[in-house]
C-alpha cells in the first residue's frame, strides 16, 4: 500500500532511520514485488530518457497546430548572449523546460512527470543541475525517487490530471515534486523536501486547465517555465530554512478542495480561461 | 492505485497520455487481439477523441498500434506513411457512439482471408486504456496482463469446458467475466491469466461444442 500521506512516509522514515527517498524505493519493491536494485534499474531508465529527451529538441518543428516549437531554440539563443534577468542558471532551467515542452507537442518522446503536458518541469531543474554541478547521478536517481513518492501521494490525496483538477494538478503536481526533489539534491532534509513541495504547490494553488483548442501546447509549453522557477524558489525558500505554516498534506487537501470547486470549463475543456479568449478562436478557425 | 512508474513515466511519444500514448495501446490491443496485422482497418474516433484527435496525433497514434508500434516507439508521426508500405489500407472518421466515454475509438480490422474484429476501447489517461466491446459485446479489460476471449453460445457447459482446459494447462485464473447478449444468445468470457494460454490449448477450445471464436492477448509476446 503506498503512502497515504507524507506523515505516514515520514513515520517510516524515522522508524526504520532511512531517508525519504529510500522510504518510497522500499514501498515500490513491495508493493510490485520487485527486487530493490530492480526498482532502482527502472528508475534509472527513467532518468536516462530524460536526459536523451532534452537532448532530441529541434528548433526547427513545429507542432501539428503550428503554434510552438521554436520556443526552446529563441530562449536558448538569447541566454547564450549573457544578459537574462534570472542569471545564467535560471537562463538554462527555463530554456530546457521549454524544449521538453516543444519536443512533447512536437511528438517526440518524452517522460510524463506526472504528465506529459507538464513533462517539462522535472527534468529542466533536475537534468539542469546535475549538467551544471557534476553531482553523482545516483543522487539524481534518489531525487527521482524524492519526486515520484511526492507525486504518488498527491495522486492518492488529490490528482494528478487537468481534467480532474485543473492544471494545478499537472504543473502544480510537477512543480512541487521538482522541489522536493532538488531540495534533497541540495542535502535538505525530509521536512526541508516536504516544505519546499507545500511551497511550491501553494504558489500555483487554482491554476486553471485551459488549453487553446484543447491541445497541449498554449499555455502548457510556457508553464513549464513557471513550475520550474517556481520549483527552485521554493526550494531555495525551504533550504533557507523558511517553512510552510500549512503542512503538505492539509496542502494537498486544499488543493483538492480548489480543483473540486473549479468550474467545469476550467478543467481540459478548451472551454474558459485563454482557451476562450478571441485569439484562441481565430486559430481554431484556422486549422479547421 | 498508481504505482511510482505510473507518476514518472511512460516513456512516450507527446503530446498527451490519453490521447496519444493511450491511442497507441488501443491499435496495439487490436493487432494483439487479431493476431497480426490486418490488411484493412477503419478507425472510428469519438467525443474529445474525433474534437481533437489530428492535433494530438490520435489518428496516426492507433494506426502506429495497429502496425505494432508501442507508445514510445519514434516513427509514430509517419506511422500513415509507414502504413502505406506495410500494405494496410486504413480509414479514419470521427463517429457519434452511444453512450461512450469521450476518448473512445471504434476499430473494426479486416485479413484478406475473410476474418474480421470489431473492437470498441476507450483512454482513461496515464496511458492506460479499457476495451469495452468487441465484436458487438460488451466486454471489460485493460489488455495490461494475459487474457483468454471465448466467444460461445450461451448454454450449459463451456465455463467449465474453458476452466477445465485451462486446469489441464496448468493456467491459473486470475479473474474472470462473463457477458452475454441475451439468455441462449452470444456471450463473451474474459478470462485473465497468471500464464501464457498455449497455441494447443487455444485449438483444443475451438473444438468444443458451442464455442465460436478463441482469442487470446499475450502481452509479452515479442513480434
Amino acid at each position: 500500500m503506498s503512502y497515504q500521506s507524507i506523515e505516514e512516509a515520514y513515520a517510516r522514515c524515522e522508524k526504520e532511520g532511512i531517508e525519504f527517498w529510500k522510504a518510497v524505493q522500499l514501498e515500490d519493491a513491495e508493493e510490485r514485488d520487485v527486487k530493490e536494485e530492480d526498482s532502482w534499474k527502472q528508475m534509472k531508465g527513467m532518468w536516462q530518457a530524460m536526459l536523451d529527451s532534452i537532448d532530441t529538441y529541434d528548433p526547427a518543428l513545429t507542432s501539428r497546430s503550428g503554434l510552438v516549437g521554436k520556443e526552446g531554440g529563441l530562449m536558448e539563443a538569447y541566454r547564450e548572449k549573457g544578459d537574462t534577468l534570472c542569471g545564467d542558471f535560471m537562463g538554462k532551467v527555463m530554456a530546457n523546460a521549454l524544449k521538453m515542452g516543444c519536443n512533447n507537442a512536437c511528438m517526440k518522446r518524452i517522460v510524463a512527470a506526472p504528465t506529459a503536458g507538464a513533462c517539462g518541469v522535472l527534468p529542466a531543474v533536475l537534468v539542469t543541475y546535475y549538467r551544471e554541478y557534476g553531482v553523482p547521478e545516483e543522487t539524481m536517481i534518489e531525487a527521482m525517487y524524492v519526486a515520484a513518492g511526492i507525486g504518488q501521494i498527491i495522486a492518492g490525496r488529490a490528482y494528478l490530471a487537468g481534467a480532474s483538477g485543473g492544471c494545478q494538478a499537472e504543473i502544480g503536481s510537477g512543480s512541487g515534486m521538482a522541489a522536493a526533489a532538488i531540495c534533497h539534491v541540495k542535502g535538505g532534509s525530509k521536512e526541508q523536501l516536504g516544505h519546499a513541495c507545500a511551497m511550491a504547490l501553494k504558489n500555483l494553488m487554482g491554476l486553471v486547465c485551459d488549453p487553446v483548442g484543447g491541445l497541449v501546447e498554449v499555455p502548457c509549453v510556457k508553464r513549464n517555465v513557471g513550475g520550474a522557477v517556481n520549483a527552485l524558489a521554493a526550494a531555495d525558500m525551504a533550504l533557507a530554512g523558511i517553512i510552510s505554516q500549512i503542512p503538505l498534506d492539509q496542502v494537498i487537501d486544499a488543493m483538492k478542495e480548489v480543483g473540486d470547486r473549479m468550474d467545469v470549463s476550467l478543467k481540459e475543456t478548451g472551454i474558459g480561461g485563454v482557451a476562450g479568449s478571441l485569439r484562441a478562436q481565430e486559430v481554431l478557425r484556422a486549422m479547421e | 492505485m498508481a504505482n511510482i512508474f505510473d507518476i514518472l513515466g511512460p516513456v512516450m511519444v507527446g503530446p498527451s497520455s490519453s490521447h496519444t500514448a493511450g491511442a497507441v495501446r488501443i491499435g496495439l490491443i487490436g493487432r494483439q487481439l487479431f493476431g497480426r496485422q490486418p490488411d484493412k482497418a477503419s478507425v472510428y474516433l469519438h467525443g474529445s477523441f474525433a474534437a481533437t484527435g489530428r492535433g494530438h496525433g490520435t489518428d496516426k497514434a492507433i494506426i502506429a498500434g495497429l502496425l505494432g508500434m508501442k507508445p514510445d516507439d519514434l516513427r509514430i508521426p509517419d506511422s500513415f506513411k509507414i502504413a502505406e508500405e506495410m500494405g494496410m489500407n486504413f480509414v479514419i472518421e470521427p463517429k457519434e457512439l452511444r453512450d461512450a466515454h469521450p476518448n473512445t475509438a471504434e476499430i473494426i480490422m479486416e485479413s484478406e482471408d475473410g476474418r474480421k474484429l470489431n473492437l470498441q476501447a476507450f483512454s482513461i489517461g496515464g496511458g492506460r486504456i479499457r476495451v469495452n466491446r468487441l465484436d458487438g459485446l460488451d466486454v471489460s479489460f485493460s489488455g495490461e496482463t494475459n487474457t483468454l476471449i471465448v466467444k460461445n453460445q450461451d448454454q450449459p457447459g463451456c465455463i467449465t469446458d474453458v476452466s477445465t482446459v485451462l486446469n489441464l494447462c496448468g493456467i491459473n485464473i486470475a479473474t474472470m467475466q462473463v457477458f452475454r447478449a441475451k439468455r441462449g444468445g452470444t456471450a463473451v468470457m474474459v478470462v485473465e491469466t497468471d500464464q501464457v494460454v498455449p497455441r494447443s490449448a487455444l485449438e483444443m477450445l475451438e473444438g468444443r461444442t458451442g464455442i465460436i471464436k478463441v482469442t487470446f492477448l499475450n502481452v509479452n509476446e515479442k513480434e
